[in-house]
Parts: structure tokens; C-alpha cells; sequence
């Protein structure tokens, strides 16, 4: 079982970079490049922070639209080249092919945060000079942006077994900005009463919590990300992506791919 | 091919499972971050980027930020906490988004003058926001009303409040009571009758119910202050007649001074203390009262406003 999981990952993982979906990495390093030579000539002061905050901002930008765009198409694509066929042909069942392809396409994404922390921190080494000892935070907060990309990853797979690829990236792209204002979400059902406030609560604990996951601006400040918060954001990033496996698995399991 | 029922057991019940445990981490992480709802910090805090950014749309983003101002406001005294610094940023935002939502300048100056607890205690900023509220909003009557509250209340600027109900009474459909509060206010500015007319206007022309309520709670103080200040007017002409302090009121109902017990507006009598003051009881269920008060009283960080007391 888990060699086949591991081999539809590991192609998965190829065909993404087939794909070139790492030339995302020369649009971030020209972007890195030219802020951190620009930043030191137009400012004052905030050279770091804005190294910082553009750096994590894009790698948190170029992440998410990847995650949504090949995360969508990772069943469709094999349906239509009619892959899937011959994959499920022989001794692989549907919920190995979708925790697989999840499995893969979070590795790309991992291996693509890597690489583009490293230009973040190449970048920073180039405007300050020397590393300070807060810029470990700023590991928590690519940490953070990686589970970011696992839950949303999961959640296009979810919209990608039952529906087309264009949709599946319009509920996926309007669930990532719901998501991201969860915390207002859960405050305004808590003013709320009676059956539309445990409407509206179910609601808000049914969307992704993705504000929880974003430190860029407190790393940026050298301020401290505690320990409670790395665990609740992992456990959190790891039992909502495996709620929404289920869910993919469930309506993969059904459909009809006559 | 047919779906596989243990699958499907086995992966639901997983779903389930992963649910509820994603609401409890999630109730974890809320308290792990307990300002994370509410921040401190605005996402951003120039309210014309707001604008800018809102892409046109900036009437539902207003009534989001007008949303949470109310949410913080809310939060803050229920938390007892004094500290209101965001409400003005947020009113701000709000009202530059949409300029029209009278609520929002009703709410900055009913909360955000005072002083804490009760409210942010930036009376200048309150008027601020009044004046930029009546410069967007001409023709709304209610704004000038606030503005010359403001500077009755919290400023004590009569020339200021008046100031303001004579330009709101000269906007066609006003309120009649606008040229009386501000010729009151010419003449005599500070007394508890003035005070009376506010509040009691106040809350027939409000359409908010915490307005509404915080304008029965000072009622209700003025009341006590009012009943207080003739009761011990009524203790020292007592003492002037017989030579010493009376030991309950019925002493100054025998003595005709008094027709009955006197009681507070939630019906409690008053206190007759043996120094000859008269206290109310559990003054704790009356914020805004100056008189009537123990010595030494401190009054609770966060204040109860009902209309049932």
C-alpha cells in the first residue's frame, strides 16, 4: 500500500516539475534581487522588513496559486489523458491514487518553499550584512506558510474529484480569502443568537483557519512565535487536511468514471 | 466499479473525527491568541488605501469595519478592559468608506467622548469625527445634536454646545427641541434641567438600543443626583429647626418635611447614614451617579447599562 502511495507521489512530484512549475523560482529571484537592491537606494531604515515581508509574501503568493492551479487538474488531467484508467486498472485503489497525488504535490510545493527561502535569506544576508539571531523566527513563519499550502492543496484536490477544473479553482481561491478572514468570521457569529448563531458558527469552524497561519508581520519585527501556537497550527493544518482527504476520498470513491 | 462500504465507514467516520478535532484545536488556538479576533493591530490602517484597495466595493467593506468596531467596543468592556485605542482608527475607517453611515458617528460620540471605562475618553476626536460627519452628512440633523452633546458632556464648552444646536435647528425637519437646547444652553449651561432635556432627547430621537439604554442610565443618575442634593438640603433645614440630625426619614416625615420613604429609580429607598448623607444602595447598578455615593467608593471598571434596573 504504501509503496503505491509513494509511487504515484514520487510521479506526481515529477510531472510538476515537468511541468516547470519551478520557473516559478526565476520570477522570485528577479523579484528578491531587485528588492533587495532597490529597497537600499528608495528607504530608510526598513530595508530588512521589507526583504522580510515581500520575501514571505511571495513565497506565500506563489505557493497558494500553484497549489490551487496544479491542484485542480491533478484529477481531471489524468482523467482526460485517461491515465487514471490504467491506473486504476491495476491493483490501486482510489483512495491511495488521491492521498498520493496530495502527498506529491505537497512535496513540490515544500521542496519550491526551500528553495525560495534560501533566496529570502540570501536576499537578507545582502541588505543587512549578517543574520541576527531573530531571524529564526522567520523558519517558524516558512513553516506556517508550508502548512498554509498542504490545507489548500487539500482542499483543490476536495473541489477537483467532483467538480471542473475552472470551478474547482474558483471555490478554491474564495475558500483560501474566507478562510483568511476565519477569525472575523467566528467573531461575528459569536454576536449572533439562537438557530442562525449555531448556523453561523458551524460555519465559521467549517471554513479553514488561515490567519492563524500568517506571521510574516510579527517575524518581520524579530518578535517571538510561541511554542502553543507552532503546535495548535500543526495539529490544526494536519486534521483539517486530513478532513478534507476524507472528503475527496469519499466523493472519489463515487463517481462515476465512465 | 462499486464504492467499498468499509471504505467509506472507515474514511467518514475519519471525517468526523478530524472535525471535531479541528473545532477543539481551533477553540485552543483562538485562546493561544487572545487578541487574535480582535486585533490590536490593524490590517490596514490608512483608511484612503482602504478605500483604494476596496476596488469600489467600499460600502461592504464599511459595514465590516463598522462591524468590528462595534465587536471591539463590546469586547473591551466586556473584558474590563480601560483601553479603547483602535475604536477611533476604526471609526475612522468606517466612516471614510462610507461616510453616509450615520450609526457610526451616533456610536463615536455616545462611546467614544467619555471617559473610561465608559468610553475611549477622546472627546476632541469624538468631535472630529461629529464635524467630519456633518460636512458629508449637511442635511442630517442628529450629527449636530451629537456634536453639541459632546461638547456639553464631555467638554463642558457651552458656547461650543450651543454653537452646535442652533446650526442643527436651522436644518429643515430638525427636531423643535434643537432651538430650545440651544438657547438653554446660551443661557445657562451646567444644571441638572439642561442635562435632563439632553438625555431625554437623546433618547426619544436615538434608533440604537444601547443608546437608548445609556441615555436611561444617566436619566436614572440624574435622578439620584437631583433626589440626593433636596434630600440633603431637606436633612440640614431639619437640623437647623430641631438641633440635631435625624435618625431615619421618618423623622422628617413626622416632622412634615417629607410625605413618604424616598427611593432611588429602581424603587431601593435611600440610605440615611448617622453623618446626616444619603447614600443609595448597591450604587454599583447606577453608573453615572455623582452623588449619593459612600466615601471612598470606586466604581467598577466595567458598568452595567440595562433599561430593567
Amino acid at each position: 500500500m504504501s509503496s503505491r502511495i509513494t509511487c504515484i507521489a514520487f510521479n506526481t512530484f515529477r510531472e510538476a516539475v515537468r511541468d516547470r512549475v519551478l520557473y516559478n523560482l526565476i520570477a522570485f529571484a528577479v523579484l528578491m534581487s531587485g528588492a533587495a537592491v532597490l529597497v537600499g537606494q528608495i528607504s530608510i531604515g526598513i530595508e530588512r522588513l521589507v526583504v522580510i515581508n515581500l520575501g514571505l509574501t511571495a513565497i506565500s503568493i506563489f505557493g497558494i496559486v500553484i497549489a490551487i492551479f496544479i491542484g485542480i487538474g491533478l484529477v481531471s488531467k489524468e482523467i482526460d489523458k485517461r491515465t487514471l484508467y490504467t491506473m486504476l486498472s491495476r491493483p490501486v485503489r482510489r483512495w491511495e491514487f488521491i492521498v498520493g497525488k496530495f502527498l506529491g504535490l505537497a512535496s513540490t510545493l515544500t521542496v519550491n518553499t526551500l528553495l525560495m527561502a534560501i533566496g529570502v535569506f540570501g536576499a537578507l544576508l545582502y541588505v543587512s550584512r549578517h543574520f541576527q539571531r531573530s531571524d529564526g523566527w522567520l523558519l517558524v513563519a516558512l513553516y506556517f506558510i508550508v502548512l498554509q499550502f498542504v490545507v489548500v492543496t487539500a482542499l483543490s484536490l476536495l473541489f477537483s474529484s467532483f467538480s471542473s477544473p475552472l470551478m474547482s479553482a474558483v471555490f478554491a481561491f474564495s475558500l483560501f480569502i474566507i478562510g483568511s478572514f476565519a477569525e472575523d468570521l467566528r467573531g461575528f457569529a459569536a454576536m449572533t443568537h439562537g438557530l442562525i448563531g449555531w448556523l453561523a458558527t458551524g460555519a465559521a469552524y467549517l471554513v479553514p483557519n488561515f490567519s492563524a497561519l500568517n506571521v510574516i508581520s510579527l517575524v518581520a519585527h524579530g518578535r517571538a512565535v510561541s511554542g502553543q501556537l507552532v503546535l495548535y497550527n500543526t495539529a490544526y493544518a494536519l486534521v483539517y487536511t486530513a478532513m478534507a482527504i476524507c472528503g475527496a476520498v469519499l466523493i472519489f470513491d463515487r463517481r462515476n468514471l465512465k | 466499479m462499486k464504492p467499498s462500504p468499509r471504505v467509506t465507514i472507515v474514511v467518514a467516520s475519519f471525517l468526523i473525527v478530524c472535525f471535531v478535532l479541528s473545532v477543539t484545536v481551533l477553540r485552543h488556538l483562538d485562546k493561544a491568541r487572545p487578541t487574535a479576533t480582535l486585533e490590536e493591530v490593524l490590517y490596514i490602517s490608512s483608511p484612503k488605501v482602504l478605500k483604494r484597495l476596496s476596488l469600489g466595493y467600499n460600502g461592504l467593506l464599511a459595514d465590516i469595519y463598522w462591524t468590528r468596531a462595534v465587536q471591539y467596543f463590546g469586547e473591551k468592556n466586556h473584558k474590563n478592559g480601560a483601553r479603547f485605542d483602535l475604536l477611533a482608527p476604526l471609526l475612522s475607517i468606517t466612516t471614510t468608506l462610507d461616510p453616509h453611515l450615520i450609526v457610526a458617528y451616533e456610536f463615536g460620540g455616545n462611546f467614544l467622548a467619555p471617559k473610561p471605562p465608559m468610553g475611549a475618553g477622546r472627546p476632541l476626536e469624538a468631535v472630529e469625527l461629529a464635524e467630519y460627519g456633518i460636512r458629508n452628512n449637511p442635511n442630517e440633523w442628529r450629527l449636530y445634536y451629537n456634536l453639541g452633546f459632546i461638547y456639553y458632556t464631555e467638554l463642558k464648552d457651552y458656547s461650543g454646545a450651543a454653537d452646535a444646536f442652533r446650526r442643527g435647528s436651522e436644518i429643515p425637519n430638525s427636531h423643535p427641541f434643537l432651538k430650545v437646547l440651544a438657547a438653554t444652553m446660551a443661557q445657562r449651561g451646567g444644571d441638572i434641567q439642561t442635562a435632563r432635556i439632553l438625555w431625554s432627547t437623546t433618547y426619544d430621537t436615538a434608533q440604537d438600543k444601547t443608546i437608548k439604554e445609556n441615555a436611561v442610565a444617566h436619566l436614572k443618575a440624574l435622578q439620584v443626583d437631583e433626589d440626593v442634593s433636596i434630600l440633603e438640603s431637606l436633612i440640614a433645614r431639619y437640623r437647623e429647626r430641631t438641633g440635631r440630625l435625624p435618625g431615619t426619614f421618618s423623622d422628617l416625615i413626622t416632622t412634615g418635611f417629607l410625605k413618604s420613604i424616598p427611593k432611588d429609580p429602581r424603587g431601593y429607598p435611600y440610605e440615611l447614614t448617622t453623618d446626616g448623607r444619603v447614600e443609595v444602595f448597591a450604587p454599583n447598578d447606577l453608573p453615572f451617579i455623582q452623588k449619593g455615593l459612600a466615601p471612598g467608593y470606586v466604581a467598577p471598571v466595567t458598568v452595567k447599562i440595562s433599561s430593567h434596573n
